[in-house]
C-alpha cells in the first residue's frame, strides 16, 4: 500500500463544493486558473432522473416520505444528516452540539431554505454597539459590492425597504403572500411587528438563458430540476464547467489534511477515495478550504507538521473556537378561520413569501442581539405523518376526538390547512469557550481523527428564546389562532433549539487583524500560511440574526478576487 | 446531446485530465445513461436502494395478523360513493412495510392485535376478524374515543390510536387519498395570489403598496435588469 501521487500541479485545490467552494470554483476557473474541486460526496444534479426527488408523489416512496433514512424525509435532497454512518463525532459530557453534514456536489445548498439575507452595517460592528463579542475587521461597505454581484448572478427576490440594518439589494420581484401569510401580516400589524416581502433565492423572474423560472411547486428542499433556485452545483459549478473552465471534479473524495512543505506553505492535500479506500495526494499552489465551518477546522487541526505543530493555521490556538449557531424556537396555532378551506394550488415557492426582520431596541430587553421571524402554514402535499391525530383540534370546537369511519374523512378535510406556525432565528454571541476540537481517542472509518464538540447556551440565548415565544403568542393570538402546546419554561431552556440544530454554524476559523486572536485575515487567508484560504462559514466573526449563505457567497467571491490579484502580483 | 449529457461528459472530461478517480464505478455509467424515464426512481442513493430492498424483503406479520389489519383498515376508512376504501388504496401493504422500516411499531401492533383478539374471544368467543361487523364496531366504540374510554381498555385505546394514525397517513399519501382530500399542487403552475373569491370570503385584500413589490407574472420570462440603484427596469 502506498500513497498515490500525481505529478500534476493545480493552480488551486478547492476542498468542498457548497456555497463557498462553488463560488471559488466559478471565479477562479473563470480567471483561467486550473482548478481541482475535491468533494467528499457523490456527483449530484437535481435534473438527473436517477437523483431527482422534485415532483415525486408521496406514494413513490414506500415510507411515504418519512425520515427513516434522511432526517428531513425521503424527498429532501441532502445526502447525509445529523449522523453519518462511519463518520462519528463526539461531545464533551454535559454539552450538546448537533452537527448536520451533507456530502454531495453542492453540499447543503441543495436542500437549504434559500433565505438569502445580507448582513447589515451593525452586524459587522456589533461590539461597537453593545460591547459583546468582537467586531469584524471589515465593514458592510467592503462586502456590499460583492452582495450586489451575488444578487445579480444568482437571483434573490425581495423588495426595497430602506431599513437601517437590512440592506436592500438587486431584487427580483416577490411572490404574492398566501392566505395564511395575509393573516400573519394582519395579526403582526395589530401588535406592532413589521412584515416585509420575503428575501429568498428563487427565480420569480428570468435571470439568464441557462436557468428556468420558478414554477411554484414549493419543493426547493428537493433541489430544482430546472435550476430555478440556488444550489452551488447548478448555479456556480455547472456554469463554470460550461464556460470552459479547467475544472477537475474529484467526488467521493474525503480530504484528510493539507500537506505543507518545510517553509510551512501548503503544497496540496491528501484524501481518501471512498470507493477504493486508498489514500491519494493532489498537488496545488493554493488550497482553498470550503468544507463547512467545522469540517474545514477539522482538516486544519489534523494538518500537523513540524512547522505547524498545533495544526495548520493554529498558532493562535483559535481554530475551532468561537463556534456559534443561530438560536431557534417555534410555535404553532390552529386557525378556526382557516377551517373548511376552499382548496386551490398554493404551493408557492419553497419557503416564506413574507418576512419579519429584527425590529426591537435591545435597551429595553433582557438579552442582546435579535431574531427574525419565519412563518409557515398552508395546504401542503401530504406525506408521512399527515392524518395523524386527525381530529384532536376538535378540542377547541367541543367536537368528539377519535372515532372511525366516514367522520374521519370529514375531519381531515375540515382541518386541512388550518394550522400555522412561526419560527424565530436569532443571534448567539460568539464565545471562545464554545468550540470543536480533535477528539484524541476517536477516528472515523477512514482513520481520520474526528471532532469533539463543547457547546453550551447562556441566558443571553435562553432569554431570547423566551422573548420569541412571547412574540409568537402575541402574533398568533392577534391572528385569531388557538395556540397549540404550552409555553416552554426554564426547565426546557424556554424552547431554545439545541446548538447546531438550526444548521447555521460558523466562526471556527474567524477573521481578524491580530494573528494572536484570529485564524484568517480579512481576506480569509490564514495568518500562518499565505497560500491557504477558508471560504465557508468558518471566518465569520459573528453570525447576525441572518442566514449565513449570502454572506458566505459574497466573501468567497471577494476572497477569490483577492487570490487572482495576489497571483498577478506574484505574492502567492 | 442534451444539457444533462453535456454535464456528464464535462465531468468525465474533467476527470480524464486529472486522476482516474470518480465516484462512478466502471459499468455504472451505462446503467444511468440508459435510464430514460423516472418511473421507479425516487432519487435513491445506492446505499438507500440496498436499505429499501432489504426492508421490502422482510415479512413481519402473519396471515392472520394481516387479515385483521385489513378488517381494521376498512372499518377506519370504508369506501364512500366517491372514494375507495383503505384496503383498495393498499394501506395494509403500507403498514406491512412501515413496521419493518420503523421497527418500534412491531411490538405495539402485534401485541395490540392480540389484545383485540383476546377481547373478541372473551366477549364473543371469536377472533376479531371473524366477528360480524356489528360486533367489531361495538368493540371499536370502546377504544376509538380516547377521552371517553373506560380505564380498563386503555391498552386497546393506545393500539387503536396508533393503527388509525397509520391507516390515515397510509391512505392520504396515495393517489386515491390525495384525490379524496382534493390537494391541487405538485404540478407546475404560476402563483399569482389568493383567488378573489377566497379573499372576499375571508374579508382580506392585498395592500396596493405591497402588490407593487410583487411579480408581474406576464413579465416573468423577460430577463431581469436593474438600474444602478437596484430598481428593476424590466
Amino acid at each position: 500500500m502506498e500513497i498515490k501521487k500525481s505529478s500534476k500541479v493545480y493552480d488551486v485545490i478547492i476542498v468542498g463544493s457548497g456555497a463557498g467552494g462553488g463560488m471559488a470554483t466559478k471565479v477562479l476557473s473563470e480567471a483561467g486558473l486550473n482548478v481541482a474541486v475535491v468533494e467528499a460526496g457523490p456527483f449530484f444534479d437535481p435534473a438527473a432522473p436517477e437523483q431527482q426527488t422534485q415532483m415525486k408523489w408521496p406514494w413513490e416512496s414506500p415510507r411515504r416520505g418519512a425520515g427513516t433514512t434522511r432526517p428531513f424525509g425521503d424527498f429532501d435532497s441532502a445526502y447525509g444528516g445529523w449522523e453519518i454512518e462511519g463518520q462519528p463525532y463526539t461531545r464533551v459530557p454535559g454539552t450538546r452540539f448537533e452537527w448536520f453534514r451533507s456530502q454531495m456536489l453542492g453540499g447543503r445548498t441543495n436542500h437549504w431554505g434559500r433565505i438569502s439575507l445580507r448582513f447589515g452595517p451593525t452586524d459587522f460592528k456589533h461590539k461597537s454597539h453593545d460591547g459583546l463579542g468582537d467586531d469584524w475587521p471589515i465593514s458592510y461597505d467592503d462586502v456590499k459590492p460583492y452582495y450586489d454581484r451575488v444578487d445579480k448572478l444568482i437571483g434573490v427576490f425581495g423588495s426595497k425597504e430602506n431599513l437601517p440594518n437590512e440592506p436592500d439589494g438587486f431584487f427580483l420581484p416577490a411572490p404574492k403572500p398566501r392566505l395564511h401569510e395575509l393573516y400573519f401580516i394582519e395579526g403582526a400589524k395589530k401588535v406592532g411587528v413589521p412584515v416585509i416581502p420575503g428575501r429568498l433565492s428563487m427565480l420569480t423572474k428570468k435571470i439568464n438563458e441557462d436557468r428556468g423560472v420558478c414554477f411554484y411547486c414549493g419543493q426547493c428542499s428537493r433541489a430544482c430540476s430546472i435550476h430555478a433556485d440556488f444550489s452551488s452545483g447548478t448555479c456556480l459549478i455547472f456554469p463554470a464547467q460550461k464556460a470552459g473552465g479547467q475544472i477537475d471534479l474529484f467526488v467521493n473524495s474525503m480530504v484528510r489534511e493539507v500537506i505543507t512543505n518545510d517553509e510551512g506553505k501548503a503544497t496540496g492535500v491528501s484524501y481518501i477515495n471512498k470507493e477504493d479506500r486508498q489514500e491519494y495526494q493532489l498537488n496545488g499552489k493554493i488550497v482553498v478550504l470550503a468544507a463547512s465551518a467545522c469540517s474545514s477546522a477539522r482538516i486544519l487541526l489534523n494538518s500537523k507538521s513540524r512547522q505547524h505543530p498545533g495544526g495548520l493555521g493554529n498558532s493562535s490556538g483559535m481554530i475551532g473556537k468561537y463556534l456559534h449557531d443561530s438560536t431557534g424556537a417555534s410555535r404553532a396555532a390552529f386557525m378556526p378561520k382557516l377551517m373548511d378551506r376552499e382548496i386551490y394550488n398554493e404551493d408557492g415557492v419553497g419557503g416564506m413569501h413574507i418576512y419579519t426582520p429584527w425590529w426591537l431596541d435591545n435597551k429595553k430587553l433582557d438579552f442582546p442581539r435579535g431574531y427574525h421571524l419565519e412563518m409557515w402554514g398552508g395546504m401542503g402535499m401530504p406525506s408521512y405523518g399527515f392524518g395523524f391525530n386527525p381530529n384532536d383540534l376538535n378540542e377547541y370546537l367541543g367536537g368528539r376526538i377519535g372515532g372511525y369511519g366516514d367522520q374521519l374523512r370529514k375531519d381531515v378535510k375540515k382541518f386541512y390547512g388550518s394550522v400555522v406556525g412561526i419560527s424565530g432565528r436569532g443571534e448567539c454571541i460568539a464565545r471562545e469557550n464554545n468550540y470543536c476540537e480533535i477528539d484524541p481517542n476517536v477516528v472515523d472509518e477512514f482513520g481520520i481523527p474526528v471532532l469533539r464538540f463543547n457547546y453550551t447556551w447562556t441566558d443571553h440565548e435562553r432569554y431570547q428564546a423566551r422573548h420569541m415565544h412571547n412574540t409568537f403568542e402575541e402574533i398568533l393570538d392577534a391572528m385569531g389562532g388557538k395556540i397549540l402546546g404550552t409555553k416552554p419554561g426554564k426547565e426546557d431552556d424556554y424552547g431554545l433549539a439545541l446548538p447546531g440544530q438550526i444548521i447555521h454554524e460558523v466562526g471556527t476559523t474567524r477573521m481578524g487583524n491580530d494573528p494572536k486572536t484570529s485564524v484568517t485575515n480579512s481576506f480569509e487567508q490564514l495568518h500562518d500560511a499565505d497560500n491557504v484560504f477558508v471560504v465557508d462559514g468558518g471566518p465569520f466573526v459573528s453570525q447576525a440574526d441572518k442566514n449565513p449563505t449570502w454572506t458566505i457567497l459574497a466573501l468567497a467571491w471577494r476572497t477569490s478576487d483577492y487570490i487572482v490579484e495576489q497571483i498577478k502580483k506574484r505574492n502567492i | 446531446m442534451d444539457r444533462r449529457e453535456t454535464i456528464k461528459s464535462m465531468l468525465i472530461g474533467g476527470i480524464a485530465g486529472g486522476l482516474m478517480i470518480t465516484g462512478c464505478q466502471p459499468g455504472k455509467e451505462d446503467e444511468t445513461t440508459s435510464t430514460e424515464t423516472t418511473s421507479g426512481h425516487y432519487g435513491r442513493t445506492d446505499k438507500e436502494k440496498e436499505h429499501d430492498a432489504k426492508v421490502m424483503s422482510e415479512t413481519f406479520f402473519s396471515e392472520h395478523e394481516l387479515a385483521t389489519i385489513a378488517v381494521l383498515c376498512d372499518l377506519i376508512l370504508p369506501a364512500t360513493s366517491t372514494a375507495g376504501s383503505a384496503t383498495e388504496a393498499g394501506v395494509p401493504e403500507f403498514i406491512a412495510f412501515i413496521v419493518n422500516d420503523m421497527t418500534s411499531n412491531q411490538l405495539p401492533l402485534r401485541g395490540g392485535l392480540m389484545w383485540l383478539d383476546h377481547r373478541a374471544l372473551s366477549l364473543h368467543n371469536s377472533s376479531f376478524a371473524e366477528c360480524p361487523s356489528s360486533k367489531q364496531k361495538q368493540m371499536l366504540d370502546e377504544i376509538a374515543y380516547p377521552e371517553e374510554a373506560d380505564p380498563g381498555v386503555e391498552q386497546g385505546v393506545k393500539f387503536f390510536t396508533r393503527m388509525r394514525n397509520l391507516v390515515l397517513t397510509g391512505y392520504y399519501t396515495t393517489r386515491m387519498g390525495i384525490d379524496d382530500l382534493g390537494y391541487k399542487g405538485n404540478t407546475p403552475h404560476v402563483w399569482d395570489g389568493v383567488p378573489e373569491s377566497v379573499l372576499a370570503k375571508h374579508g382580506l385584500k392585498y395592500d396596493a403598496a405591497w402588490l407593487a413589490k410583487c411579480v408581474d407574472q406576464d413579465k416573468r420570462t423577460v430577463i431581469a435588469e436593474w438600474d444602478a440603484e437596484g430598481n428593476l427596469i424590466t
